[in-house]
């Protein structure tokens, strides 16, 4: 094995890593903000992909140009979540607010089936294509883009969570809403904000993916599951925890497929989970 | 001018009836001062006047608004603040971040909100823990903190739920003094006190409850001399 299959392993765990960090980073700002599992993240990415791909086949937009509109479709599908379904389940029990989320993710995935079939499709000739070569190592570009925008929508929403006014009344909300609430911050207003962020995030990464990934109404279930890993791995409720531990499980599959063996790479990725559940059950940089 | 009115305000928790048919008014600028054995419905009747708890039947007016059944949010926004007796600092943020998050409220400008934040930890003798966490500071100095984010939010009103408990004896004369120079800004003051010399030596007037009832209001002086008062609570008191 040669360095240079490394070198190539490692770059495409790397721009893998940074979109996993980022589907994860919407899960844990919503788990962060109301201590609620949005089990239906996958079928909110699957959308978001959807959301590109019509507006393609359609319009004729190209995802690289679509992607404001389908940051914005989610963000308002993450409003309405928050309006119809989640703001009654708040005070229910845990087993009722799983139940609650896992049940639209099943709900939203169904209809896509019945409106849109399970088949595959894929945006034909997107204007982000063909790949650049640095030495032996080959770097395709939409995948490259799609790392980089989600690398600096990552950071975009970091700073909006750290540094803006909103931000810090959802981070205030986050810690202790009735504390919040005195305060005069509105922890429902909040919240709604909180799912459009979360879902906002979703948008971005699956917009960007929809210029290489195969859509269809399953693809999501997947991306949620390593979302969930690198939400445990990066600690729940924190948001840059999220982006090393998408980077982490990024290198963990790519690697570990080229060292041990590729029809493994979910083991390796689960296996991290059962890791962190038994010695750090707080992840990296959790409050929990 | 009166600056709330309550007015037989009762709530009941399943069977227990933790607030019943009260009534009192404030006066803008005093402090009036709430006493009554534990269990007495003290903190509850905050819950109910801020928007926490909805009160099964009565009136609460702030100024002339009616703010009963209102959330808590908007009566913040109103102008009555609140602390907790049980604190509530945003922990995993520094002191000027907590502040600040209540500076919002009034101020939109991150700079001015930052100023008039470090200006209202000035005032609560913090200066020098702006940067620290929250977590990192110690009882007496998360009461200041608790005091200065209320105040960030610029309150005509502020309720503050038992500011000297669950500090040693060197911390309480510090916070005294500071709700001291706090009234002398104007703030109107409902304070949750157990400790009696401190209530009576703040308070313009003082309310006693039992068990969810209104047994006394007026100066300290009678109050310290009713017979009811003695009674439930500061007979109890003396004996222990």
């Amino acid at each position: 094995m040669t360095t240079e299959i490394i070198i190539q392993a490692i770059v495409t765990g790397l721009m893998m890593g940074l979109i996993y960090a980022l589907i994860a980073a919407g899960l844990s700002l919503i788990f962060g903000l109301m201590e609620i599992v949005n089990f239906a993240h996958g079928e909110h990415l699957m959308l978001s992909m959807f959301s590109s791909f019509w507006l393609w086949s359609l319009f004729g937009l190209d995802p690289l140009f679509s992607i404001p509109i389908t940051i914005l479709l989610l963000a308002f599908c993450g409003i309405i979540t928050h309006y119809f379904l989640i703001r009654y389940i708040l005070k229910a029990k845990m087993l009722i607010q799983i139940c609650a989320t896992f049940g639209l993710s099943i709900f939203i995935r169904s209809i896509a089936q019945l409106l849109w079939t399970p088949d595959f499709r894929n945006v034909d000739k997107p204007l982000l294509e063909g790949r650049i070569e640095i030495g032996s190592v080959f770097i395709g570009q939409p995948q490259l883009y799609a790392s980089l925008v989600c690398l600096l929508a990552f950071f975009g929403l970091y700073w909006f969570v750290t540094k803006t006014e909103t931000g810090l009344a959802l981070q205030a909300t986050a810690q202790d809403r009735h504390a919040a609430e005195i305060l005069g911050i509105p922890s429902n207003k909040m919240f709604a904000i909180g799912w459009a962020i979360g879902l906002g995030c979703v948008g971005v990464a699956g917009g960007m993916m929809a210029n290489y990934f195969f859509i269809f109404t399953d693809v999501g279930i997947n991306f949620a599951l390593f979302a969930f890993v690198a939400v445990a791995l990066g600690g729940f409720g924190s948001i840059i925890g999220c982006l090393y531990a998408g980077i982490i499980i990024g290198l963990v599959e790519s690697l570990g497929g080229l060292l041990i063996d590729p029809s493994f790479k979910l083991l390796y990725v689960f296996a991290i989970y059962l890791l962190v559940v038994i010695y750090k059950p707080q992840g990296l940089f959790g409050r929990y | 001018m009166k600056i709330l009115t309550v007015e037989n305000l009762s709530k009941s928790f399943g069977g227990i009836q933790a607030n019943r048919d009260i009534s009192f008014d404030v006066e803008e600028g005093s402090i009036l001062g709430v006493i009554g054995p534990n269990g007495a419905g003290k903190s509850t009747l905050f819950d109910l006047i801020t928007g926490f708890t909805k009160a099964d039947t009565g009136k609460v007016k702030f100024f002339d608004k009616d703010i009963f059944g209102m959330s808590p949010d908007k009566i913040s926004n109103l102008g009555v603040g609140r602390t907790f007796q049980k604190l509530k600092p945003f922990a995993d943020q520094t002191l000027l971040e907590n502040v600040m998050i209540g500076a919002f409220v009034k101020e939109k400008d991150i700079k001015r909100a930052r100023d008039r934040a470090l200006e209202i930890i000035d005032f609560v003798d913090l200066i020098e823990k702006r940067h620290h966490f929250a977590k990192e500071l110690s009882t007496g100095q998360r009461k200041r903190l608790e005091m200065a984010r209320a105040m960030a939010i610029d309150p005509k009103l502020l309720l503050m739920d038992e500011v000297t408990g669950g500090v040693d004896q060197k911390t309480i004369p510090g916070l005294v003094e500071l709700v001291k120079k706090l009234k002398k800004t104007g703030v109107t003051i409902i304070t949750i006190e157990h400790n009696i010399n401190i209530i009576m030596e703040i308070s313009d007037n003082v309310l006693a409850l039992d068990q969810g009832k209104r047994i006394a209001l007026g100066e300290p002086k009678e109050i310290q001399n009713n017979k009811q008062v003695i009674d439930a609570y500061l007979g109890t008191f003396d004996a222990a």
